[in-house]
C-alpha cells in the first residue's frame, strides 16, 4: 500500500495498520454475530431432552424382533435364538468386511440373547427387513444389503455393520437406550 | 463508469454483467453533498433494520408454526428451547421498534430539509408506500405469536374497515375467513408477512434509483452545481455511515439484552383467548399517534377516515408546500411549526397510550386538529407570506466558510496519506 508515492516514508504505515485492525475487529463481530443464527438450527432444548428412552422387553419371546423409535429412528431389539447365537459366534472373522466377534456386538456380556441395533442400513440409511436376507438377520431392499444375525455386513452394497447404540439394562425387564 | 482494474475475472465478469461498475457507482465514486449531517445517516440505517428484519424473520420462520392452536406454544418454544432462540426473537421484535424510530426520524429530516419537493417527488412518494407496507407488516408480524394483544390487535384494526358503507362487513369477513378471527387470519397474516418485506426490498431499490437520479438533498436545500459542491461517497459517507451504525447497534443491543420487553405489552404473553379481552388494548407504540387521531374523533367512520387521512396527506406534501426553498434552515417562520408538529406527533403517541377521557381526550383533539391544519393549512400560506433568508450561492462555499466538511482535496484518493 504505502508505496511511498509522494514522499511519504516506505514500510507499513499508521493507515495500514488501521485497515487490518479495523477489518480484523470486524470479522471477528461479523462472526460472533453470525453463530447464533448457525446454532439455531442444531437440535433444540425440547429435542436433546427426549435422547434416551426406556423400553419394556419383558414381553418380547424368543426369536421376536421389536422396533422402537429412538431420537426419530428405528432401533431393532432382538431376543435371540441359541441357533442365531451359534451362527453369529461360527463365523470366521476373515469373512467379514467389516470385522467385528459377536460378543464385541451385545453390551452386555451375560445376556447374549439381546441384540440391539440402530435400524438404518449403512449403506444410505433405508430400515432394514427382519429375519430376510442370506444370512437369516436383515435384508435391506434399497440397494440389497445382507446383514447377519449379529447385524454384521455380509454383502451388498453397505460398508460397515449395523450400529450398536449406547444401552444399559435396568433389571431383567427393561433397557434404557440412549 | 467503467472500472480500472488488472483482475481478469472482474474484467470477464464485468463484460458480461456490470456488477463491478453498478457498485461502483452507486457506493463507491457516487458524487454525495459535501456537508451532509448526521440526520441523512437514518436512510442507511433504515437498510441495515430492513435487511436484519428479513434474516431474523427467516430462522423464526424454521421454528415458529402458524396455527391457532399452536402458534402460541411455538413461540415459546422458540423463547425456551431453540439455540438462542430468544436472542433471535428479541431481535426481531425489538428490530421492528428500531425500524420505525429510524424511519420516523428519516422522515422528519425529509419534512424539515424540503427534501419531498421537485424533483423529488417520486422519491418521497416511493417512501410513503414504503412506510405503509411498513406498518402492514409489522401488525401482521404482531399477530403471529397469538398471545391476547396479538389477537385483540387483529380484531380491532380489521374491524376499521367494517366503517365502510354497506360493503364493510363483507369486506371485514373476506379479510378474516371467518366470522371472527381465527386460523384462517393467521394463516394469511403469515404468508402476508413473509412477503411483504420482500416488496419493500423492491421499493426500497426503486427509491435508490430515484435518489441516484438527482443525488442527495442537503442541509441548506441548494442544488449541486458542481464537483466542488461533492465528495466521493468512499470512504467518506461509508465511514459515517459504519460510525452511525454502531452507535444505533449500541441502542438496539441495549433494548434486546437489557429491556427486551420494554416496548412490548405483557399482556401478548398470555394465550389468545378469543371469549376475553383484555382491560386496555393499545397497540404498539410506533402506531400509537394514528390511534389517537382514530380516537379523537367522536365518528366511527370519520374516524377512520381521519386515520387515513393523516397518512395520505403526506402524498400531496409537493403541492401543499408552496415556498420555493427548501431547507428549513433559511425559513424562519416553517422551522418553528415544524418543531410544533414534532411535539404534536409525541403527544398523539401519548395520547393513544392512555385511555380516550378526560385530558387525553382534549389534547387528542387539539393536536389532530394542529397536525391537518399545519398540513392543509399553515403549508400552503406560509410558504406564500414567509420571507425566506438569503441562500448560501453553492454548496462548497458555504462549507469553505464554515470550515467544515472534507479536505479541499478530497477527490483524491486519500491512499498515500499517513
Ligand atoms: C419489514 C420487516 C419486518 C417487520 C417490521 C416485522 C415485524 C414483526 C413483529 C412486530 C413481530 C411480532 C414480534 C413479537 O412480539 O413476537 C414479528 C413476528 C414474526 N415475524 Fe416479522 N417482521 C418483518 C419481517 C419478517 C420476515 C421477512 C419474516 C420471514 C418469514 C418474518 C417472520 C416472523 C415470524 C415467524 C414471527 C413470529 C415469531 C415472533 O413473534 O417472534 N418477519 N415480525
Ligand atoms: S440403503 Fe440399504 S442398501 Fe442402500
Amino acid at each position: 500500500m504505502a508505496q511511498g508515492k509522494h514522499g511519504q516514508p516506505q514500510g507499513a504505515s499508521r493507515r495500514d495498520f488501521l485497515y487490518i485492525a479495523a477489518g480484523g475487529l470486524g470479522a471477528v463481530g461479523a462472526g460472533a454475530f453470525a453463530w447464533p443464527f448457525i446454532h439455531q438450527m442444531n437440535p433444540s432444548k425440547d429435542v436433546l431432552a427426549l435422547s434416551s428412552i426406556e423400553v419394556d422387553i419383558s414381553k418380547i419371546t424368543e426369536g421376536q424382533t421389536i422396533t422402537v423409535s429412538w431420537r426419530g429412528k428405528p432401533v431393532f431389539i432382538r431376543h435371540r435364538t441359541k441357533a442365531e447365537i451359534d451362527a453369529a459366534r461360527a463365523v470366521q472373522l476373515g469373512e467379514l468386511p467389516d470385522p467385528q466377534p459377536d460378543d464385541a456386538r451385545v453390551r452386555a456380556k451375560d445376556r447374549p440373547q439381546w441384540l440391539i441395533l440402530v435400524g438404518v442400513c449403512t449403506h444410505l440409511g433405508c430400515v432394514p427387513l427382519n429375519n430376510q436376507g442370506e444370512y437369516g438377520g436383515w435384508f435391506c431392499p434399497c440397494h440389497g444389503s445382507h446383514y447377519d444375525t449379529s447385524g454384521r455386513i455380509r454383502k451388498g452394497p453397505a460398508p460397515a455393520n449395523l450400529e450398536v447404540p449406547s444401552y444399559e439394562f435396568l433389571g431383567d425387564n427393561a433397557v434404557r437406550i440412549g | 463508469m467503467g472500472i480500472q482494474t488488472n483482475n481478469s475475472i472482474v474484467k470477464w465478469i464485468e463484460y458480461r454483467l456490470p456488477v463491478f461498475s453498478t457498485l461502483n457507482h452507486s457506493l463507491i465514486d457516487y458524487p454525495t453533498p459535501r456537508n451532509l449531517n448526521y440526520w441523512y445517516n437514518f436512510g442507511s440505517l433504515a437498510g441495515v433494520c430492513l435487511v436484519v428484519q428479513i434474516i431474523t424473520g427467516i430462522v423464526l420462520a424454521m421454528h415458529y408454526t402458524p396455527h391457532a392452536s399452536m402458534a402460541f406454544d411455538s413461540t415459546e418454544h422458540i423463547m425456551r428451547d431453540v439455540n438462542y432462540g430468544w436472542l433471535l426473537r428479541y431481535i426481531h421484535a425489538n428490530g421492528a421498534s428500531m425500524f420505525f424510530l429510524v424511519v420516523y426520524i428519516h422522515i422528519f429530516r425529509g419534512l424539515y430539509y424540503g427534501s419531498y419537493k421537485m424533483p423529488r417527488e417520486l422519491l418521497w412518494w416511493l417512501g410513503i408506500v414504503i412506510l405503509l407496507l411498513m406498518m402492514a407488516t409489522a401488525f401482521m408480524g404482531y399477530v403471529l405469536p397469538w398471545g391476547q394483544m396479538s389477537f385483540w390487535g387483529a380484531t380491532v384494526i380489521t374491524n376499521l374497515f367494517s366503517a365502510i358503507p354497506l360493503v364493510g362487513t363483507p369486506i371485514v369477513e373476506w379479510l378474516w375467513g371467518g366470522f371472527a378471527v381465527g386460523n384462517a387470519t393467521l394463516s394469511r397474516f403469515y404468508s402476508l408477512h413473509y412477503l411483504l418485506p420482500f416488496v419493500i426490498v423492491g421499493l426500497v431499490m426503486l427509491h435508490l434509483l430515484a435518489l441516484h437520479q438527482h443525488k442527495s438533498n442537503n442541509p441548506l436545500g441548494i442544488d449541486i452545481k458542481g464537483p466542488q459542491d461533492t465528495i466521493p461517497f468512499h470512504p467518506y459517507y461509508t465511514a459515517k455511515d459504519l460510525f452511525g451504525l454502531g452507535v444505533f447497534a449500541i441502542v438496539f443491543a441495549g433494548f434486546v439484552f437489557f429491556a427486551p420487553n420494554y416496548l412490548g405489552h405483557p399482556d401478548n404473553y398470555i394465550e389468545a383467548n378469543p371469549l376475553v379481552t383484555p382491560a386496555h388494548i393499545v397497540p404498539e407504540w410506533y402506531l400509537l399517534p394514528f390511534y389517537a387521531i382514530l380516537r379523537s374523533i367522536p365518528d366511527k367512520f370519520l374516524g377512520v377516515v381521519a386515520m387515513f387521512a393523516s397518512i395520505f396527506v403526506l402524498f400531496l406534501l409537493p403541492w401543499l408546500d408552496t415556498s420555493r426553498v427548501r431547507s428549513a434552515t433559511f425559513r424562519p417562520i416553517y422551522k418553528q411549526v415544524f418543531w410544533l408538529l414534532l411535539i404534536c406527533c409525541v403527544a398523539l403517541g401519548w395520547v393513544g397510550a392512555n385511555p380516550p377521557e378526560g385530558i387525553y381526550l382534549v389534547v387528542g383533539r387539539i393536536a389532530t386538529t394542529f397536525y391537518f391544519l399545519f398540513f392543509l393549512v399553515l403549508m400552503p400560506l406560509i410558504g406564500w407570506f414567509e420571507r425566506p433568508r438569503p441562500l448560501p450561492e453553492s454548496i462548497g462555499a458555504s462549507v469553505a466558510k464554515t470550515g467544515g466538511g472534507a479536505p479541499a482535496d478530497a477527490h483524491a484518493k486519500p491512499e498515500g496519506r499517513v
